[in-house]
């Protein structure tokens, strides 16, 4: 369907934008890459009467790595994730998984402050955020503050954002070399949305799992942190039979619906097998 | 709201509603009807056109968004007068039937083998998995591609050595 009519502003300023989507009293949408935008408006499924375009403003380009972990901005575009030159060292999972974003033409758009303000269950940025317990910085009327991942995704669609509220950057905590990870998705077609996907990185002390961190993706209403599995990993050395506990925690641990994309009993055994696929990946990859 | 931005390498100046998409602009306001339109929400990939370099679907960017931009279409990428050494693979291969997804295809083709002359089909795939065809079956659009990647720069094993 052709979109709705609204109205259109692209101011230089972010205090300029934060005004603007105050001042309509949650009748005004951002839009960034509008990758997930503009389908909302084609199916009018969103109907704002202000698009305000952060298009123009630079600061939300920034990718900054550092030794306190890694931030991107709101607007730094997928391409700009997979193209970087030291992003895959710095943060390897959260490269891994942008690998899975969307197709060609839409990840030379799409930006990551979009997806996580979209906030689409199946999406794969919502889950490494909070599988990486990543923090998302806004800005508001009220001024600035930080959301956990955790605090963050609600529901589907729904965030902790308030309707004045703009994503400036994603932060992603520090990142040890030796930090062992697996990012597994499967759908029907390459870059469609997941059916089911997992996100999982652990750190070891004398070839044990510790602090492991284990998410899924596209089997609920947002993504999961699934702490019966890393309770099955922490403090073991991962090898098969983990691998198959792991796996039967997993499917046991989740409650998906069906759709018309899968059954609740295909997607909770795939969510067994993108678990279990994801910790092999982790633990065969070779030591540094 | 007036957008000026260049498109094929002529500058196009154009009063139009916020919510036009950069895909109907090109094909109504433009007369360029070289891009398709197939699903309108960012699925099919017909309207991919490049916009400063990069391939992106026309039916997900507003009009009003191009503004300042370069924006190439297939009507940029062709000549009256002879065919373009993509578009004479695509010939040569039968990477089409219908030829509805083949302006996007080839807008994509383009700004791969423009980045990534030396692509493999395993990533020429990967990127054309964002165009539905649904005469062709792909294997003569990927086979078309790869044969097409010489005139783009593409070194092959064999040539590399000495």
């Amino acid at each position: 369907m052709k979109l709705p009519p609204f109205d259109y502003a692209c101011p230089t300023a972010l205090a300029d934008a934060v005004a603007l989507l105050a001042a309509h009293d949650g009748e005004a949408k951002v839009i960034a890459g509008g990758q997930s935008l503009v389908p909302m408006l084609a199916f009018r499924l969103a109907a704002p009467s202000l698009l305000i375009d952060l298009r123009k403003l630079d600061e939300l380009r920034k990718i900054d790595i550092a030794a306190s972990g890694v931030t991107l901005g709101a607007m730094v575009r997928w391409c700009e994730i997979l193209n970087h030159a030291t992003l895959r060292s710095a943060n390897p999972l959260l490269v891994a998984a942008v690998e899975h974003v969307a197709h060609y033409q839409i990840r030379n758009r799409g930006t990551i402050g979009g997806s996580i303000a979209h906030a689409d269950p199946a999406a794969e940025m919502p889950g490494v955020a909070l599988t990486c317990e990543a923090e998302i910085a806004v800005v508001g009327t009220a001024g600035p503050r930080t959301i956990n991942a955790e605090n963050f995704f609600l529901g589907p669609l729904t965030t902790a954002l308030a309707p004045d509220e703009i994503i400036i950057e994603i932060r992603f905590p520090a990142w040890p070399a030796a930090r062992r990870f697996g990012f597994r998705e499967f759908a029907r077609r390459r870059g469609d949305f997941a059916m089911a996907a997992a996100a999982l990185w652990y750190d070891e002390e004398a070839r044990l799992a510790r602090d492991a961190h284990v998410g899924v993706i596209g089997i609920g209403d947002r993504p999961q942190r699934l702490t019966a599995v890393e309770a099955v990993l922490n403090g073991r050395a991962i090898d098969e039979s983990v691998i198959a506990q792991a796996e039967a925690a997993a499917a046991a641990a989740v409650d998906p619906q069906s759709d018309i994309h899968a059954s609740a009993d295909y997607r909770r055994a795939l969510t067994g097998v993108m678990v279990e696929r994801a910790l092999r990946g982790a633990a065969n990859a070779p030591r540094g | 709201m007036r957008v000026r931005f260049k498109v094929n390498g002529t500058e196009a100046d154009v009063d139009v509603e916020p919510r036009l998409t950069l895909a109907d602009c090109l094909r109504h306001r433009l007369r360029l009807t070289g891009t398709h339109v197939g699903c309108e929400h960012g699925v099919c990939g017909a309207c991919t056109v490049i916009v400063d370099g990069a391939a992106v679907r026309a039916c997900l960017m507003l009009a009003v968004q191009a503004e300042g931009a370069e924006v190439v279409t297939v009507e940029g990428l062709s000549h009256d007068d002879h065919l373009t050494p993509l578009q004479a693979s695509f010939r040569k291969h039968h990477a089409l039937q219908c030829g509805f997804c083949t302006p996007g295809m080839i807008t994509t083709a383009h700004a791969l083998l423009s980045e990534e002359p030396d692509c493999d089909a395993d990533r020429v795939r990967e990127v054309l998995s964002g165009n539905l065809c649904r005469c062709t079956g792909y294997i003569s659009i990927v086979e078309a591609v790869l044969d097409a990647r010489a005139a783009y720069g593409y070194e092959s094993e064999a040539a590399k050595k000495p």
